[in-house]
């Protein structure tokens, strides 16, 4: 054993043992072990996301602009008590003054009435239009409109992009390629010609049917905008599923769930789609800006809401007229669509980063 | 600048990433010198910073590494202290690396012979014709057939094992005195490895280089090293010659290594794993980074990283069962 | 072979794929021809290079890819016969055969839990009566492949490798499976990790009894957990014996050069072993070369073996080589 000599003069030669005590070269037990050891805090996916969210000013920024837009469109038609469609009277009486109003001004007749009653009217935040609406309130109304148009144009995009683009990818060969094929050719239409054939069409056609329904309100532009969105606007969406699922689908663990004996539906329905969500969510997010983009870009040529109903598009629009002298008329609404769409683009970037990640 | 009798030395070289979660200690401390013509396997499992210090000594760190602290000879010439400019002369002309992913490491986009010429035209001053002669050259040494073919070829039309052979030439153009290879030969099949290992030795023995070997493989380590260091949770276990680790380990971590993996003396036994699960260089122990996993650990063991010692001529060892060993000898005597 | 009761018999089993050159379509011949047959309680390891099919014949088996001829009989039941036009439903046959991933990573869904992973076959199959039955059964194997019960509500990517593959193999479990096909389920494991895989597999198997074909790259590993091996090269079977008569006296030149192209571990033995280095890369399996696919980088190639495919025939002892020369 000269080995075992030789490693004995090295080590009494190194090390100063006068600094150790027996009871320092006692087991350690399993549990002190253990100590060790631990295992991170458990965090979902989504927990783990929304921390990475949290960290991304931008996304926050944005999600604060969103939330205050939203609870203004929510909150400001119970305590304004103008309506979008209403021309202002003072007392039941129509006022030659009460058009163009500028910002926080009072016309003359509602001056003379609040100094006669001493009774506080409330103040035309944005002014009055050329017709002598209150022009916040019609600002508020047109938000809403966008935005609501946004997002159930967005929605239905979305959930017929899931049901053909899950089906043309999970069942792939002849079934995907005809669908996808089907896909090309949508692609190819001319997406703006149709709107404006369609609303063309529609009006004349829906115009009978819809009367009298909510859906009236509305009007035949918007509603054949939607069926546009509808027919046309999901195909980037099912491409983009499609292609989710071409790759999610070549993870070991839908095979393992092929070898288990799970059903096809179940397949897709538990293992596919929550994997996708990530991508469908943030989609989601980039798509309301491109509708709310749509709509307004419609409203704006005119093929939008109908009078007296507005949107932010149309706002702008009627602003055309007068820019010149009323500026601020069209830059209120073209800040708006700015804002919602500024916002919406860089949360659903923030939310990309956040939780299109791959997990490791 | 005394020239040093060794090409490359590294002290107490600490490397961390900072990342949203903290600070990541990949590498902790590490010590080694390199021969000129000699290799030094570096090797231990994922996370234990085996390719962290590679690319420490190359300056390659992502974004978010650094080197905290330590240095790194050249000859005696502290390359932490290069500026960017001196680093990249640095590298390719005095010290190469090749990656394990050799579909990665080459751009698809050009001919296998053009990026060759463009290595080669960045460190020499050679002109694009002579750049292709020696390209050819190159590839002729690391065994390509055909290369005056091969060299207008794009690296997809190569075979994964004519890629890394494509990449060592790269690697060699300058003839480096040092050559770094992060687990070469990892992606390859056994057939192709022994090709690529083969072809290591006979370029070492021709051009006289030093070879740093990364690897998690304890075959390729015996077949290749001359000296072998051990390594675990960003530090070092022991080091020694190969003869010393794998005969005489004297590391809790190596011994159980070599316990655990299949041999032709244990084929028909049972194998000895090591329980537990690896480090998590987020949550480090206090003492010594292997405690957890650690049969034999002791009181002390949870509190302090043991100091590294000399257990042998060329062998060193940081683990307190040989401190517990001179301890108990003391008290005999 | 008659009076040996095999778990399952493999019969010229050929998966070729369509790929297409241009506008033809080429079949690549993933697997061509291949027979063999596992004993219950039996492992049978499959080793070969990257591309020679050998995880193509473990997916083959059980049925994720439609085989294009052969015959395949499992438990006595003829699941597949191309000549006589059998082909059952699997369905309750995944009762029964099973399989184990190489990725620890992508073979776990990232969106659930432990719990839900390992209950998912419980739940295709109906194993359990009540809610707590199902938990019960979970935690039991949980325990079989050594994991905490506290983790059952946690998301995979927590873990790490051996651990996740711990979850891959009791998901396995979890249906009382009498095969496993172990598609190189250590491979992208940590070297200390390894051991702890391998050691769980072979008690698995003491304790239930089901038999495996552990396909791995890593010819120690095979050699070890491996009651036979059978070797792969392109798509054929070159090589089919005992584990130790293997690896003591391999026949075929291929085996052979994978043998000593394997480093081992051991400074002394790897300084004194002359290796034999195969010249060249392995061929495309779209450009097969005729007869033997070996042919092109054996050094014992003749006429012959250009010509014609050789057989597998027995050399003594259940020893099976396909080789014209030796």
């Amino acid at each position: 054993m000269d080995n075992r000599e030789m490693k004995k003069s090295f080590l009494s030669a190194q090390v100063d043992v006068s600094k150790f005590n027996a009871g320092n070269f006692e087991k350690a037990t399993d549990d002190e072990k253990r100590q060790q050891d631990v295992m991170g805090e458990s965090t979902t996916f989504f927990k783990d996301g929304m921390r990475r969210l949290r960290k991304n000013p931008l996304a926050m920024g944005s999600i604060v602009v969103l939330v205050a837009i939203i609870l203004a469109i929510i909150i400001a038609p119970h305590f304004v008590p103008y309506s979008y469609d209403e021309v202002i009277t003072v007392n039941g009486q129509r006022d030659k003054t009460m058009t163009n109003l500028d910002f926080m001004c009072y016309s003359d007749k509602e001056l003379a009435y609040m100094e006669e009653t001493g009774e506080d009217l409330f103040p035309h935040i944005f002014g009055t239009d050329g017709l002598g609406r209150d022009y916040f309130i019609r600002v508020i109304y047109g938000t809403r409109v966008s935005l609501a148009v946004g997002v159930v144009a967005a929605l239905m995009v979305v959930l017929i992009g899931i049901i053909y683009g899950s089906v043309a990818g999970y069942f792939g060969g002849k079934v995907d390629l005809v669908m996808m094929r089907i896909v090309d050719i949508i692609y190819s239409l001319p997406d703006m010609l149709i709107i404006i054939l369609l609303s063309v069409v529609l009006k004349e056609v829906l115009a009978g049917k819809l009367a009298g329904t909510v859906l009236s309100r509305l009007g035949t532009n918007m509603i054949s905008m939607f069926i546009v969105f509808g027919l046309l606007y999901w195909v980037s969406m099912a491409r983009l599923i499609r292609g989710q699922i071409l790759t999610i689908k070549n993870n070991e663990y839908v095979l393992a769930a092929k070898c288990i004996g799970t059903p096809n539906r179940k397949i897709l329905t538990k293992h596919i789609l929550p994997n996708c969500l990530s991508v469908i969510i943030i989609t989601t997010a980039l798509q309301i800006p491109s509708a709310i983009f749509t709509e307004s870009y419609l409203s704006f040529l005119g093929l939008g809401v109908s009078i007296p109903l507005s949107s932010l598009g149309s706002l702008a629009n009627d602003a055309r007229a007068g820019m010149q002298s009323y500026p601020a008329r069209l830059v209120i609404p073209a800040v708006i669509i700015c804002l919602i769409v500024l916002a919406l683009n860089l949360l659903g970037d923030g939310l990309r980063d956040a939780f299109d990640t791959k997990l490791d | 600048m005394a020239d040093s009798k060794y090409v490359l030395e590294v002290n107490d070289l600490h490397t961390s990433f900072f990342t949203d979660s903290g600070e990541v200690k990949a590498v902790n401390g590490i010590n080694f010198k390199l021969e000129p013509g000699k290799t030094l396997g570096i090797v231990g499992e994922s996370g234990s910073g085996k390719s962290v210090t590679a690319y420490s000594i190359m300056q390659i760190l992502a974004q978010a590494g650094r080197i905290t602290s330590g240095e790194v000879l050249y000859k005696g010439e502290d390359i932490t202290k290069y500026s960017e400019k001196e680093m990249q002369k640095f590298r390719g002309s005095k010290c190469s690396i090749i990656f394990q992913d050799p579909m990665t490491s080459l751009n698809p986009v050009f001919t296998v012979g053009y990026q060759l010429e463009e290595a080669i035209m960045l460190h020499t001053n050679k002109n694009r014709a002579q750049a292709r002669e020696r390209a050819i050259e190159l590839l002729k040494l690391v065994g390509v057939n055909d290369p005056e073919k091969r060299i207008h070829q794009y690296p997809h039309e190569h075979s994964g094992g004519m890629r890394q052979r494509d990449m060592i030439a790269m690697a060699l153009a300058c003839e480096p005195d040092i050559l770094i290879a992060d687990e070469p030969t990892t992606a390859l099949d056994v057939t192709i490895q022994a090709q690529i290992l083969e072809l290591m030795q006979k370029l070492q023995k021709e051009l006289g280089m030093a070879i740093i070997m990364v690897t998690h493989d304890l075959g390729v380590i015996a077949s290749m090293c001359d000296e072998i260091m051990v390594m675990y949770g960003g530090r070092v276990c022991e080091r020694g010659t190969a003869d010393d680790i794998f005969y005489a380990p004297a590391h809790e971590y190596t011994k159980g290594l070599l316990r655990s993996i299949p041999r032709k003396e244990n084929m028909n036994k049972k194998l000895v794993p090591i329980g537990g699960t690896p480090i998590n260089l987020l949550n480090m122990p206090a003492g010594c980074a292997f405690c957890p996993r650690c049969d034999e650990a002791m009181k002390i063991c949870l509190t302090e990283a043991p100091e590294e010692i000399r257990v042998g001529d060329t062998h060193l060892a940081s683990c307190w069962m040989n401190i517990k060993e001179a301890f108990e000898n003391s008290k005999e005597a | 072979m008659s009076e040996e009761k095999y778990l399952l018999e493999v019969e010229h089993l050929k998966q070729y794929f369509p790929v297409k050159e241009g506008f033809r379509k080429v079949p690549l011949k993933a697997v061509d021809d291949i027979s063999f047959a596992i004993k219950p309680g039996e492992t049978l390891g499959l080793v070969g290079e990257s591309g020679c099919g050998k995880t193509t014949v473990g997916r083959t088996l059980l049925r994720l890819y439609q085989p294009t001829a052969g015959r395949i009989v499992f438990d006595g039941e003829v699941l597949f016969d191309s000549e006589k036009k059998i082909d059952v439903d699997m369905h309750p046959f995944r009762k029964q055969m099973q399989m184990v991933f190489q990725d620890p990573y992508s073979s776990l869904d990232p969106r659930m839990t432990v719990e839900d992973i390992i209950g998912e076959p419980l739940d295709v199959h109906k194993l359990y009566s009540s809610k707590g039955e199902r938990r019960d059964k979970i935690l039991s194997l949980m325990e079989t492949v050594g994991l905490n019960a506290e983790h059952a509500m946690r998301y995979a990517h927590e873990f790490s490798g051996g651990q996740r593959q711990r979850i891959g193999i009791a998901r396995a479990l979890a249906v009382d499976p009498k095969f496993i096909v172990c598609d190189e389920p250590v491979s992208a494991l940590d070297v200390s990790i390894q051991a702890q895989v391998v050691n769980m597999f072979e008690e698995i198997q003491e304790k239930l009894g089901v038999a495996y074909l552990f396909i791995a790259h890593d010819l120690l590993v095979v050699h070890h957990i491996s009651d036979r091996i059978a070797v792969m090269y392109l798509g054929h079977i070159m090589e089919i014996a005992d584990a130790d008569d293997l690896n003591n006296n391999p026949v075929h030149p291929y085996t052979l050069s994978l043998l000593s192209a394997v480093p081992i571990p051991d400074p002394e033995t790897a300084r004194n072993s002359k290796r034999i280095i195969l010249e060249g890369d392995v061929p495309s399996p779209l450009k097969m070369p005729s007869g033997c696919p070996f042919r092109t980088r054996c050094k014992y190639a003749t006429e012959q073996c250009a010509r014609e495919m050789p057989p597998l025939t027995d050399r003594g002892d259940r020893h099976f080589v396909a080789c014209w020369n030796k």
